[in-house]
Parts: structure tokens; C-alpha cells; sequence
């Protein structure tokens, strides 16, 4: 992939976005919407690679334990549970920051001491979640000049426990769950912020201006 | 809340729109990538492209095509037409589509729908159904309603449903063109009946149309054409109508 567009560099010496390429789902729709927020990214195939980066963006569309067997073919595992930059993980690039998920019984990163749960069909809700809904924020600089409220797109079977501790936006859909967590310097949505319109764009760019 | 969602559809040939369009600060109607830009700033949720193209030169076609979208779209757009093999749909999804329709493929192979499912999820398949009303059943119909199949369409959906697929594109010829309002009596007992997200197509005609549709039938999302490209029904303004009628809406 290329490496252009470095118009946004801040002044802590911004490396860019890099990328965990661990093969679960395309990403091109991801970085489109990075050059269009002309924000530098690269691919990480290798734990040296996070080195070239000052954020990392852990993707992922798909099944949860598979992602996570994949991630663990890559060996980057150990490295990415190190970091002290910047990280977000997107939809199941979320769930695998957390210690389990039920899709696949799999056990994940373990990064941030949450559950990843399936809807409950007792609940009379279509499963997956999927379309725009309404995103309770809190302060968080990765929400910075987006309104509370403010729809996301979401497209998902699982979700993450609400926990008050790590929850930084919550949403409604049967219960209450986590629509973004932070525990330090790990950060995770479970909507798609490259499919939510110029809210999901100033996310992208509020990651990327992150300070580690 | 999750809210309704309102779908412009896209005819595709040779890589440019089909049927006029008539937004003023529109440089070229025919022009997937302008267009679609244009709906996503309107308010559009979502777009359906659907191919037409006959010629065999048609996947290189709408790959170049889905990335242009992609390259410039924020919201999810799904690719119909022409899509029978899992490498069509692979290509379509590496290319940045966020799902794939499936009509006739899927009725002459409902397999499909299976593999499909489990290689890239069931987000990622979007079953469509073309239906009309023939001596008291509802039977699924190819080719734009002129090919009957021996498939009733509430059987063939739920067998749909259970294979993976995670959405269903209702088309009700009878109504698709009439202008005269969607067929909610159907698309309110097939909703009924699935436990996946269901979008209305067929017979959108005014504001009022929508805003049945998602009271008496309570669908998911509402599908039209004509009435964006002409610009009978700007966005905007169903936003709102829907709003006062408090139906969840993105606005």
C-alpha cells in the first residue's frame, strides 16, 4: 500500500496510521476513508512494522474466534498487547481487545476485562444490528466536535458488555451495551466509523491526532 | 434507537447510471461515484447499485466502478446484478462493497446463499426477491418478474433466512412502478415471519408511501428509485415527513 498524503502531520511527530493486516475482511473501504481525511497509513506485517507507525488500527469483519486464530497466525499478538501508542480496534477489531467472546467460544487478547456476548434472541430483535443508531458519547477526545447522539453505522451479531469503567459511548438495541470502550491507551468501536458518514470521518481523524 | 432506513437504488450499465436525474448542482447524472456522492450528502443511509450490464466485459466493469464508490462514499452501499460465483462476490467485497445482492443465482443454486454466508458472513448477503401475486399465492419471479419459478416467496425466503442470508430485498412486481404505494400487506407478514432485517421495494410513489410502509409493515428500510432520480422526493424532506410521523430517522 502506499504511504502519501502526509498534509495532517502534527506536531508530535505523527507517524501516520499503521494498519494490522491480519486478513479478517477488506479494508479497503477503511482506507478510503483515511485518504479522504488525508490521514498517512500503512499495512503492519510484522512486529517491526509498529515501529514505522504512531497509531495502529486493528481491523475486522467476521467471525470473532476465527479472527482471532488468524491474528495469532500473524505472530503480532505479543506486540500488539505491548503497545503504549495509540490503538483502535473497529467491529471485531473491538471485540478481540476483549478477554472472550461467545462467537466461537474464543478466547482474545484479553486486553480490556470484558465479555463479548450474542444478542439474545429472547429479546424479539433482528439479528445482526444492523443500520444507524444513536450514540450515547462521553467526554473522550476521540469524540471531539461530534454531538452526542450523533448515528453510527453498525453492522453486528455480537456485542460487548456495558461496563461503566471502560464504556466511553453506549447504545440501545434490546439491552444496553458498549458502543466504544478505552482502557488507556486502547480504544474500540463497534461501529464502523469508514461507513458513518462525516461523524465516523472526525473519529478517524480524532484517533489519528492522539497523543501516545 | 435504530433507525429506519431510507435507500436510493442505483441502475447500473457499462459502468454509468441509467434513467435521468435531474439535481441541479449535478456536473454528470450519469456518473455512479457523483451521484452516489450526492445521495450520501442528502441523507441517503444506504445505496443499492444494481447491474445491468449484459456485455462480458461486465466484472471488470464493476470493480473499476465499486472502488471508484468506495474510494469516495461514506455511507454502506450494497452491489446487485450478475453476482452467481463466490469469486464475483469476493472480488466485489475486496473491491469495498459493504454487501452483495443475490436474486437469480440463489434460486437456481439456494447453496449459494450457504457458502456465501460463511466465507464472509451473513452481513455480507443481501437476498432479493422478486415477487407477484399468481391465483391466490405469492410466487418468486426472475428476470424482472417475466420468469415464474415454482418457489413461493414466504417458503423460499424463510429457506433463505436459515441458509444465511442476513438481509431480504422484497420487490413486489404487482406494485414495483405503479407509484401507488408498497405492498404492506405482504412485506408485514414476511417481516412476521423472519428474524433478519427486511427493505421494502416497489410502488414508492409520494412521502406518504414511506411512511405507511414503515408504520403498517414496520420494515427495516424503504427502496426506491424513480422517485430520488426525478427528484419527486427529496430526501430531506422524507427525513422530516418521517420524523413528524415518529419514525425513527438519521437526520
Amino acid at each position: 500500500m502506499e504511504e502519501n498524503k502526509t498534509k495532517e502531520k502534527s506536531s508530535s511527530g505523527d507517524l501516520g496510521v499503521g494498519i494490522v493486516n491480519y486478513g479478517a475482511g477488506n479494508i479497503f473501504s477503511l482506507t478510503a476513508a483515511l485518504e479522504r481525511q488525508n490521514i498517512t497509513y500503512g499495512m503492519i506485517d510484522t512486529v517491526a512494522d509498529f515501529e514505522k507507525f504512531s497509531h495502529i488500527i486493528i481491523p475486522g469483519v467476521g467471525h470473532a474466534g476465527a479472527a482471532m486464530e488468524k491474528l495469532q497466525q500473524t505472530g503480532l499478538v505479543d506486540a500488539i498487547r505491548a503497545l503504549k501508542k495509540p490503538v483502535l480496534g473497529i467491529c471485531v477489531g473491538m471485540q478481540l481487545l476483549t478477554d472472550h467472546s461467545e462467537e466461537g467460544d474464543a478466547n482474545l487478547l484479553a486486553i480490556i476485562p470484558l465479555k463479548t456476548k450474542l444478542f439474545d434472541k429472547n429479546l424479539g430483535m433482528k439479528i445482526p444490528h444492523m443500520g444507524w443508531n444513536n450514540v450515547d458519547l462521553k467526554n473522550n477526545l476521540l469524540f471531539e466536535n461530534v454531538d452526542s447522539e450523533t448515528q453510527f453505522y453498525f453492522v453486528h451479531s455480537y456485542f460487548i458488555e456495558y461496563n461503566p469503567t471502560f464504556d466511553i459511548a453506549a447504545v440501545t438495541y434490546g439491552n444496553k451495551f458498549s458502543a466504544a470502550i478505552q482502557k488507556d491507551n486502547f480504544y474500540g468501536v463497534q461501529f464502523h466509523p469508514e461507513k458513518s458518514g462525516e461523524a465516523g470521518e472526525r473519529l478517524l481523524k480524532n484517533f489519528s491526532k492522539l497523543s501516545s | 434507537m435504530l433507525s429506519k432506513r431510507i435507500i436510493p437504488c442505483l441502475d447500473v450499465k457499462d459502468g454509468r447510471t441509467v434513467k435521468g436525474v435531474n439535481f441541479v448542482d449535478l456536473r454528470d447524472a450519469g456518473d455512479p461515484v457523483e451521484l452516489a456522492a450526492q445521495y450520501a450528502k442528502q441523507g441517503a443511509d444506504e445505496l443499492v447499485f444494481l447491474d445491468i450490464t449484459a456485455t462480458h466485459e461486465r466484472r471488470k466493469t464493476m470493480i473499476e466502478m465499486v472502488k471508484s464508490v468506495a474510494r469516495q462514499l461514506n455511507i454502506p452501499f450494497t452491489i446487485g446484478g450478475g453476482i452467481t460465483e463466490i469469486a464475483d462476490a469476493e472480488a466485489l467485497l475486496n473491491a469495498g462493497a459493504d454487501k452483495i445482492s443475490i436474486n437469480s443465482a440463489a434460486v437456481r443454486n439456494p447453496i449459494l446463499i450457504e457458502e456465501l454466508a460463511k466465507r464472509f458472513g451473513v452481513q455480507f448477503v443481501v437476498l432479493a426477491v422478486d415477487t407477484k401475486h399468481v391465483n391466490g399465492k405469492n410466487m418468486v419471479h426472475l428476470n424482472g418478474g417475466r420468469l415464474i419459478t415454482e418457489l413461493e416467496t414466504e417458503n423460499w425466503i424463510k429457506q433463505a433466512e436459515s441458509l444465511g442470508a442476513g438481509e431480504i430485498l422484497l420487490t413486489s412486481m404487482d406494485h414495483d412502478g405503479t407509484k401507488a404505494g408498497f405492498d404492506c400487506g405482504l412485506l408485514s407478514k414476511v417481516n412476521q415471519m423472519i428474524n433478519i432485517p427486511i427493505i421494502a421495494s416497489g410502488g414508492a410513489g409520494s412521502m406518504q408511501h414511506f411512511t405507511e410502509v414503515f408504520q403498517q409493515a414496520n420494515v427495516d428500510a424503504a427502496l426506491a428509485a424513480s422517485v430520488f432520480h426525478y427528484g419527486e422526493i427529496l430526501i430531506p424532506d422524507l427525513k422530516q415527513e418521517l420524523k413528524r410521523n415518529e419514525i425513527p430517522v438519521r437526520i
